[in-house]
């Protein structure tokens, strides 16, 4: 029998599923190789279980945690989909203020007192912090990225059809860069992450004319003091580097500042 | 099954399928008639307008895009607009013809994407396009082959089909490459007998008969059919408003069964959207769109929600032959490097954009270091919300008593589809549930 794959969605801007939806050009071999059995946003389908189950998306709620650790219970495999779903991605940012700061900002103080005095409709306004699927479940690839890279979902559905282990190699976006013969983003006086940064993008954003923001994520081993250093000979101050850090990736930035 | 008109039921379809974000249908019913209905978002908030705080102008444009996949570039386009109006930038006349093709190209892969793959397989009994591969293999393959050549028409212009990173404020960090451009230009030339064959499907698709007369708006341009810009138009009052007063339009307002905010303008809800646009500006679509509308049946004023997806195959076909024309002008003149910079500064200006799903209005503010302290994006799907339910509430008691509960349930769905709703972008939305 053909794997079977699913795909849900949490907070997030159903990029990465499009991204997917993208490979119309292969679209009806990858068809040859596995079966999709859940596809909200393309397909009407539902399935009890499944081998592989992609989420999209970050966690902001209590009942959409629940969900997640529903489809962790149904399947074989799970994997994050996406920057979002990976480390939270730009909503993350909104972690700076609390979730009833958010809620009062964005919605003013009457809907808060809408959503939180009608039981019926409590859990859809019950925000929490915005957490990564790993936060919440065990969490077995990541497919980095926003969106992700096409060409590193293939090779990950198509090493677990074939019963082996997919590799993502543990190097920063400069790798591919130079490979690519781009001009580094530093040589003309702008400021780059690609030295911090998850690669297995091709440096798609410097290959098309601008730097590395890090939505990839901050690699484990990454020195941030070494390129703070760097940025701040490039004249940014301090204020300036942490809302760069924080554009894609504040909950890697949390997380570094908590490592013993 | 029965369509209990003797006692009292509730529909619930929770989590709408083939729809963008998360939606859900609650119907109470009571001997035969509508107790209740309520279209429930259920997206989780991302607070969009708390997290471009501190932001630097240039990075607005490239982050607020993650609102959306589908209109990621709507996104990118509006910001940038705003962005520019705030810090009186300018726009030169190559950058304005290359946002265009992009702002184009993106309607293009959203609207093949909503009619092919969300849309025609419920008209074609199907619950997905999946088992269309087996019945109609010709239309998938004709689907696959125009969303892929719409993704890289945006890659082309912007250098990925999804958040593209080419373009940023005042224009093009770099420069589309002539070659891939010409190419792009052949094959959008050799795909017009698909658009034709895509007319020709959608003529075979029985639409639902429902009529509700609602406000149609939209941006108008005096030149041009309103997409990259234009002054906000309404149907009711038939005049124009300029894009700095949006907030007099959409008078956003917050209902608890949806975390995405309702609008109202001069009566209780109004549409936007490609019949709103359609309805608003047909005498400015391209001839052969024109064609492709009387060949749809497609007559304007239209007050048929479900022919929205009608509509957006007008638009394909006219955004395919007004980009072809603006890429023929490209190739004529040639592209130049241009100087984008900018300097940060203090400020406060309003962008509004026509995307696939209607009129996206951003509105931000700086601060003296330049740095955003202020942000409001007004979306589509949240001005359309309003408008849904209350087609809803019209079309289910007039249902009821003809239609079997599944039937009826799958129509609800049908009409929220044909909106073409974005969830993900309104909340910052449809499983249908029947309560008894």
């Amino acid at each position: 029998m053909k794997p079977r794959i699913a795909f849900f969605d949490m907070a997030g801007c159903e990029g990465c599923q499009l991204a997917i939806l993208d490979c119309e050009d292969i679209f009806l071999h990858i068809l040859d190789l596995v079966e999709i059995v859940e596809f909200r946003e393309a397909l009407s389908e539902k399935a009890p279980r499944f081998d592989i189950a992609f989420v999209e998306g970050s966690i902001n709620r209590e009942m959409d945690a629940e969900r997640l650790r529903d489809i962790r219970a149904r399947c074989t495999w799970l994997v994050s989909l996406g920057a979002c779903a990976c480390h939270g991605n730009v909503q993350a940012r909104a972690n700076a203020l609390s979730p009833a700061e958010n809620m009062q900002r964005v919605y003013g103080p009457e809907a808060c007192h809408l959503g939180q005095t009608d039981p019926q409709y409590r859990p859809l306004w019950a925000h929490t912090r915005v957490r990564a699927v790993h936060e919440v479940v065990k969490v077995d690839y990541e497919l980095r990225g926003c969106p992700v890279d096409r060409n590193e979902f293939l090779h990950l559905v198509k090493r677990l059809v074939a019963g082996s282990l997919p590799r993502f190699a543990k190097q920063p976006v400069c790798v591919e860069c130079k490979h690519n013969g781009n001009e580094c983003a530093f040589e003309h006086g702008d400021t780059c992450m690609g030295q911090i940064t998850w690669g297995g993008c091709d440096a798609i954003c410097i290959n098309g004319g601008y730097h590395c923001d890090g939505c990839r994520g901050l690699l484990p081993d990454a020195n941030l003091d070494s390129h703070r250093a760097l940025l701040r000979e490039r004249g940014l101050d301090d204020a300036e580097i942490d809302s760069r850090y924080r554009l894609f990736c504040s909950t890697d930035v949390e997380a570094l500042g908590k490592r013993p | 099954m029965s369509n209990g008109n003797d006692k009292s039921w509730t529909i619930q379809v929770d989590h709408v399928t083939r729809v963008e974000g998360h939606g859900s249908i609650r119907i109470s019913t009571r001997d035969g008639k509508v107790e209740e209905l309520k279209l429930s978002i259920v997206e989780a908030h991302r607070f969009f307008e708390s997290f471009t705080d501190g932001m630097l102008p240039h990075e607005i444009p490239w982050i607020v895009g993650r609102i959306c996949g589908i209109c990621c570039v709507g996104h990118q386009l509006a910001a940038s607009k705003a962005v520019e109006a705030a810090l009186g930038l300018t726009v030169s006349a190559q950058s304005q013809r290359l946002r265009k093709l992009l702002n184009e190209s993106q309607i293009l892969q959203s609207h093949l994407l909503h009619v092919y793959f969300l849309a025609v397989p419920d008209y074609l009994g199907a619950p997905s396009v999946l088992p269309l591969i087996k019945t109609h293999p010709e239309v998938v393959k004709r689907a696959l082959k125009l969303k892929h050549l719409a993704n890289e028409f945006t890659t082309v212009i912007g250098g990925r089909a999804l958040h593209p990173m080419s373009n940023t404020l005042r224009g093009w960090r770099k420069l589309p490459a002539l070659d891939k451009l010409e190419q792009i230009h052949a094959r959008l030339r050799a795909a017009l007998p698909d658009l034709d064959a895509t007319v020709n499907i959608v003529k075979s698709l029985k639409i639902p008969e429902f009529e509700r007369e609602t406000e149609y708006v939209s941006l108008k341009h005096p030149q041009e059919y309103a997409l990259y810009d234009g002054e906000i138009y309404s149907s009711d009052s038939g005049a124009s408003v300029p894009v700095s007063e949006y907030r007099s339009v959409t008078n956003e307002f917050t209902v608890p069964h949806s975390t995405a905010k309702w609008a109202r303008w001069h009566r209780e809800s109004y549409m936007v959207g490609a019949l709103a646009r359609v309805n608003n500006n047909y005498d400015q679509l391209h001839p052969a769109a024109q064609q492709a509308a009387e060949t749809l049946g497609l007559r304007t004023p239209c007050c048929n929600p479900y022919m929205n997806n009608v509509a957006q195959v007008v638009e394909i076909v006219h955004c395919a032959h007004n980009s072809l024309a603006m890429l023929e002008q490209v190739l004529d003149e040639g592209l130049a490097k241009e100087d984008i910079g900018y300097t940060p500064g203090p400020g406060h200006g309003v962008g509004a954009i026509e995307v696939p799903r209607g009129t996206l209005f951003h509105e931000f503010r700086f601060d003296e270091q330049g740095r955003c302290s202020g942000a409001d994006a007004v979306i589509p799907t949240s001005q359309n919300i309003n408008n849904i339910e209350r087609d809803m509430k019209a079309f289910a008691p007039r249902m009821l008593a003809e239609m079997p509960r599944d039937e009826l349930t799958l129509h609800l769905e049908m009409l929220l589809r044909a909106y073409d709703p974005c969830i993900s972008c309104s909340v910052h939305m449809l499983d249908v549930e029947f309560v008894d």
